[in-house]
């Protein structure tokens, strides 16, 4: 049995990197999650792990030091939000190109400008393309449970990415929930030690990194990045297994909440599938076959998996929680219905932008889209599928 | 040093992740002296061995000896800078025209 | 042990090899080789380079001129990356993860605009953390990577191609930054001024001072660009040799905040001799722009002086 615990979503994760233990933890204050290197210093400074902690001058730095020293061949991890992984953008693109495993707490907070400190997927939606697996987390359990199986999947030799761990600022973060926390021991044993093949500390074959990768050869390592993305779906499924065996918690690409014989779906990420799931319940009280389908896996999108998961139904609101700006619809939404007309699912399936810069999700909100989506079915229409929610027009 | 095996024939299977190189220092697979235009000529009889020319190439062209004594030019490398030209106070080095005997 | 070029260069291997692809006569090569031999040959090094000339030139996929272990990662963060690298060592080292016997040693190098600019925040950072490693800039005084574009170690008037001199504006209109005397008031261990002269002997003694103090160290190296600078490829020592004749580049160094001059030339050069041979500063030998020179020169004397004073005061 774990151990029962009450703990914010920054205090879950950064004990999941004191379980962990890694070589080297990189990091620079930024709202909201700030707290976890504040966390992760005391460990240092009480002796609780063996990291080296690199309190750097900067995001950038962060990131740059992360990808030294998992090249050295240790593990490194660092945490950011916002506009620290905005400065960190360039180096995100070289890790994953070096392909270096690193593990990254990002909690989500809404890109500047303006500036504003509270939640969105902004930030997390400006990597997307970066090469990087993307594991999203609907609570503390799960940010707790995400970073536990992160090294594992990230490290594995089929993969060689680096890997965030997303969760909704302030929400998750600062939001003290009830977790159950594995064992230290068994941490240590789940996630074992890191062997990489080749790294700069080996004296015995030194070895060169980064270089300058001209016509000939560039096009090639990008697609090794694009297969090692292809090949991490199957190692995030073994590893998901294992980890059911470990704690009994299962985890999958998505999570299927009462959507088997549902009618009508929203799909999301993070917190607001908390939300969404009380409003399934008492929709479902009412007689409304409502459903959900929470994305877990965002990078590899399992494009293949929701489309078929989605097919019965027969409306779907996919919510972003980052608008794209191109006239065109948010990010996950793309993705839900590129991966649905390529699999040859055609739902009639809406847009809404929604909880820009922290904006309140609530019950009613959720209940709004629901009865859209009902307004759908009947009509058999969705005029205007690019919608928002929460919004003073 | 072991031969380069990577080209711009290889297939993605077989390329290194992430364009790491494994063999460090192979660049010496890699043949530079086709750059040059004009051409170092040592004078072995004028040498006084002094040492000067030694550490200025900057393409590591003037072997060494365990001896303490310098060899003829590595052309395979010499960029025909003409630096160690310009050191030498005995004129042990001539510069000639490339191709020009 | 006494400085012996010949044993050196003959005896200890050159971690810096051929078959790299930087220009005829590059200044940079030959201090980049040098400060590799400062290292012990028993030590193995972590080399981390900023994006610029020596990077895309010596670590062209597949090819590397390095034989130690070496990361590019981007232009402005070699310092951070290396400090990374070394955070690990640290920690692996303190796990048993690595030999305790065995010793790497950290050496970043980035040019001028590197350092000097995009890099500086990275470089201040490493430094006032304190990690373990050495920092060499090789000063070519402007983006020479990208085509001879200014950056604050471009010095004064200088024309590169966005400092161009014009008909209104002469070249670039400020003097360049300090970077030794900014490294220097980090107060750290050891940092110094170098080039490459002579037989070596001021470059490699300090590179293997930087190399084996412990702490964050960094070492300044003029390395003339003969295509930047606008003079034949074989003039370099030349070159070199006026740069510290005139005073343009004092070679000093930093001890636990002690200053030492390291040379000092018996007759002090105008600053014209160093200004002379390149085209660059073509435009300040024209008839009516002798003030540019005079303004020079009284920089150089200013900067000079400076100096004097600093080693002065320093070693009462």
């Amino acid at each position: 049995m774990g151990i029962r615990e009450r703990l914010s979503g920054n205090e879950a994760s950064a004990i999941a990197m004191k379980q962990i233990n890694p070589d080297v933890v990189a990091a620079f204050p930024i709202t909201p999650s700030t707290e976890i290197p504040q966390y992760f210093s005391t460990f240092v400074s009480n002796g609780d792990v063996d990291t080296e902690f690199v309190a750097v001058e900067s995001e950038h730095s962060a990131m740059s030091a992360c990808i030294g020293a998992e090249a050295a061949g240790g593990r490194a991890m660092t945490a950011t939000s916002a506009n620290g992984l905005s400065l960190m953008w360039e180096m995100i693109y070289v890790a994953s190109s070096l392909r270096l495993p690193i593990v990254m707490s990002l909690v989500n907070r809404a890109v500047s400008g303006p500036l504003n400190i509270h939640n969105d997927h902004s930030d997390a939606m400006g990597i997307r393309d970066s090469g990087w697996i993307m594991l999203f987390s609907e609570n503390n359990q799960e940010a707790y449970d995400n970073l536990i199986m992160a090294h594992r999947i990230a490290e594995h030799k089929d993969v060689r990415l680096p890997l965030a761990v997303c969760q909704d600022g302030f929400i998750t973060s600062h939001s003290i929930e009830n977790i159950e926390l594995i064992e230290d021991e068994k941490v240590k044993e789940f996630v074992g030690t890191y062997k990489p093949e080749h790294y700069l500390l080996n004296r015995k074959e030194p070895i060169a990194i980064g270089p300058l990768d001209l016509q000939s050869y560039l096009f090639e390592h990008k697609y090794q990045q694009a297969e090692a993305m292809r090949a991490a779906k199957k190692v995030i499924a073994d590893v998901s297994a294992d980890f059911e065996k470990l704690t009994g918690r299962k985890y999958s690409f998505f999570e299927e909440y009462r959507l088997d014989d549902a009618e009508i779906a929203i799909v999301c990420m993070n917190s607001t599938a908390g939300t969404t799931k009380v409003v399934v319940d008492e929709l479902r009280e009412q007689g409304v076959k409502a459903g959900l389908l929470k994305v877990r896996v965002f990078r590899p999108f399992p494009a293949e998996e929701i489309a078929k998961a989605l097919s019965h139904v027969k409306a779907v609101a996919v919510l972003d929680k980052s608008d794209s700006l191109n006239a065109a619809g948010g990010a996950l939404f793309e993705d839900v219905t590129s991966g649905m007309y390529v699999n040859n699912v055609h739902v009639p399936t809406v847009n809404y932008v929604y909880g820009i810069g922290g904006r309140d999700t609530t019950a009613k909100d959720i209940h709004g889209v629901y009865s859209d989506l009902q307004e759908i079915v009947k009509s058999g229409k969705a005029d205007n599928p690019y919608r928002y929610f929460g919004l003073r027009k | 040093m072991s031969e380069v095996k990577i080209n711009k024939d290889t297939p993605a299977s077989q390329m290194t992740p992430g364009g790491d190189i494994y063999d460090a220092g192979n660049a010496v697979n890699f043949k530079t002296g086709d750059w040059r235009s004009v051409k170092p000529v040592f004078l072995s009889d004028k040498c006084k061995q002094c040492g000067l020319c030694f550490p200025v190439c900057p393409d590591n062209a003037i072997p060494v000896k365990e001896d303490l004594k310098r060899t003829d030019f590595n052309y395979d490398y010499c960029k025909g800078c003409g630096v160690c030209a310009k050191v030498c106070p005995f004129g042990a080095i001539a510069m000639e025209e490339e191709g020009v005997k | 042990m006494a400085y012996n070029l010949k044993e050196i260069v003959a005896k200890k291997p050159a971690r810096f090899t051929a078959g790299h692809r930087m220009c005829a006569g590059c200044g940079a090569p030959p201090v980049a080789r040098m400060i590799m031999r400062a290292l012990k040959e028993e030590d193995h090094a972590v080399v981390a380079n900023a994006t610029g000339c020596m990077e895309v030139s010596t670590f062209i996929y597949p090819y590397s001129a390095w034989t130690d272990s070496y990361i590019h990662t981007a232009f402005e963060c070699a310092s951070a990356t290396c400090s990374g690298a070394e955070a690990a060592y640290k920690a692996m080292k303190r796990q048993g993860k690595l030999p305790e016997d065995e010793h790497t040693k950290f050496i970043a190098f980035g040019g001028d605009g590197g350092t000097y600019d995009i890099g500086i925040q990275s470089l201040s950072g490493a430094m006032e953390r304190g990690h373990d490693m050495t920092y060499v800039c090789y000063d070519n005084g402007a983006y020479m990577n990208t085509g001879i574009q200014r950056s604050s170690a471009t010095p004064h008037f200088a024309d590169t191609t966005t400092s161009p001199a014009g008909k209104v504006i002469p070249g670039k209109m400020q003097a360049r930054k300090d970077l030794t005397e900014i490294m220097a008031s980090h107060h750290l261990p050891y940092v110094a001024q170098s080039i490459g002269v002579n037989n070596f002997k001021d470059l490699y003694e300090k590179a293997e001072k930087a190399i084996y103090t412990e702490g964050p160290t960094f070492l300044n190296v003029l390395a003339p660009c003969p295509r930047g600078w606008g003079y034949p490829t074989d003039m370099l020592m030349e070159i070199n040799k006026l740069a510290i004749d005139t005073c343009y580049w004092p070679l000093y160094e930093v001890e636990n905040g002690k200053y030492k001059i390291t040379y000092k030339p018996a007759k002090k050069l105008p600053i014209e001799e160093f200004l002379k041979p390149q085209r660059r500063f073509k435009h300040m030998f024209k008839p009516g722009n002798e003030w540019m020179i005079e303004e020079f020169q009284k920089e150089v004397d200013k900067r000079w002086q400076e100096l004097l004073d600093l080693e002065e005061i320093t070693n009462k």
